[in-house]
């Protein structure tokens, strides 16, 4: 890569925050859905075994 | 006539489904966005007006795209829950919202940096850029008063119905930049069968475009099985599902 790659024909500071803050976003979406997912099969799980004991 | 549509949307067959499709929408969204991000970053040449900054569009379109076929979807399924009085209906119109509310962050936010050099500001209350600002704060709307209320078929319902009535501003935002002067550049894809972009600059775009529909498809998965386990958790399936 090359320094006229980075500098974005100089764009460089309206280019990059651009794919940083879409990287976010997306790394935002599968860390919050997985957490939801995880916290719920635990709360079904912990219901099963209140109603078992 | 209706038996297939029902089981279809059985709880136990929507978690099987979700957790059957979640690898494939993974693995498909990650080649796609990588070859998207490579080709149009690497690849693409320069457009002759925008010079580099036209790429911001590999990140932006996808995005905003994704905004609105996230709250259609929303709509749709709100729709169906209180048509057919399918539960399920309510579990992706919740498990959706999040998602779609994100893309149109992700859509405001590289807007606003796209117009800085574009337009000179990194705001103005133009049609386009404005309705797309009322779509987040339905998003944002639907999402409080499903949880508004203590009894959650209650906020189901009433998050159904605010998502139905603000379907209207979908295609208040598609034609927003036809319908009034807008800084907002016309369509330049979504002319069927004859995109004003070069097919360099037009592969990785739709490359995107496809990466986010299938990351879509792989978070709501996620979400879905959430909401399915939250909302079935008294059901006896439900001991299988979480062994």
């Amino acid at each position: 890569m090359n320094g006229s790659f980075w500098a974005m024909g100089g764009y460089a500071r309206y280019v990059w925050p651009c794919f940083a803050a879409a990287g976010i976003v997306l790394a935002w979406n599968v860390w919050s859905a997985r957490r939801y997912q995880l916290a719920c099969r635990l709360r079904a799980r912990r219901m099963l075994q209140a109603g078992a004991e | 006539m209706w038996t297939w549509f029902y089981k279809l949307a059985s709880p136990p067959y929507v978690y099987a489904a979700a957790a059957a499709l979640l690898p494939w929408f993974c693995t498909l969204a990650l080649v796609t966005i990588g070859y998207g991000l490579v080709d149009g970053l690497a690849f693409a040449p320069p457009d002759y007006q925008q010079g580099d900054a036209f790429r911001i569009i590999y990140v932006h379109a996808p995005s905003a795209w994704m905004s609105l076929f996230a709250y259609t979807t929303m709509a749709v399924a709100g729709a169906i829950a209180l048509i057919w009085r399918i539960k399920i209906g309510h579990a992706v119109a919740a498990a959706t919202a999040p998602i779609g509310a994100s893309f149109t962050l992700l859509a405001l936010i590289t807007g606003s940096l796209w117009g800085r050099p574009m337009w000179g500001t990194y705001w103005a209350w133009d049609p386009r850029l404005t309705s797309e600002l009322i779509l987040l704060f339905l998003y944002v709307g639907v999402m409080s008063l499903r949880s508004a209320f203590e009894d959650p078929a209650r906020g189901d319902r009433a998050a159904a119905l605010l998502a139905i009535v603000g379907v209207v501003n979908v295609p208040i935002i598609h034609y927003s930049v036809v319908w009034w002067n807008s800084l907002h550049q016309a369509a330049t894809v979504a002319k069927l069968g004859k995109p004003e972009m070069s097919a360099s600059m037009l592969v990785p775009l739709l490359s995107m475009l496809l990466g986010f529909m299938l990351f879509f498809g792989a978070v709501l998965c996620m979400r879905l099985q959430g909401e399915v386990l939250n909302r079935e958790r008294q059901a006896r399936w439900i001991r299988e599902a979480v062994k």
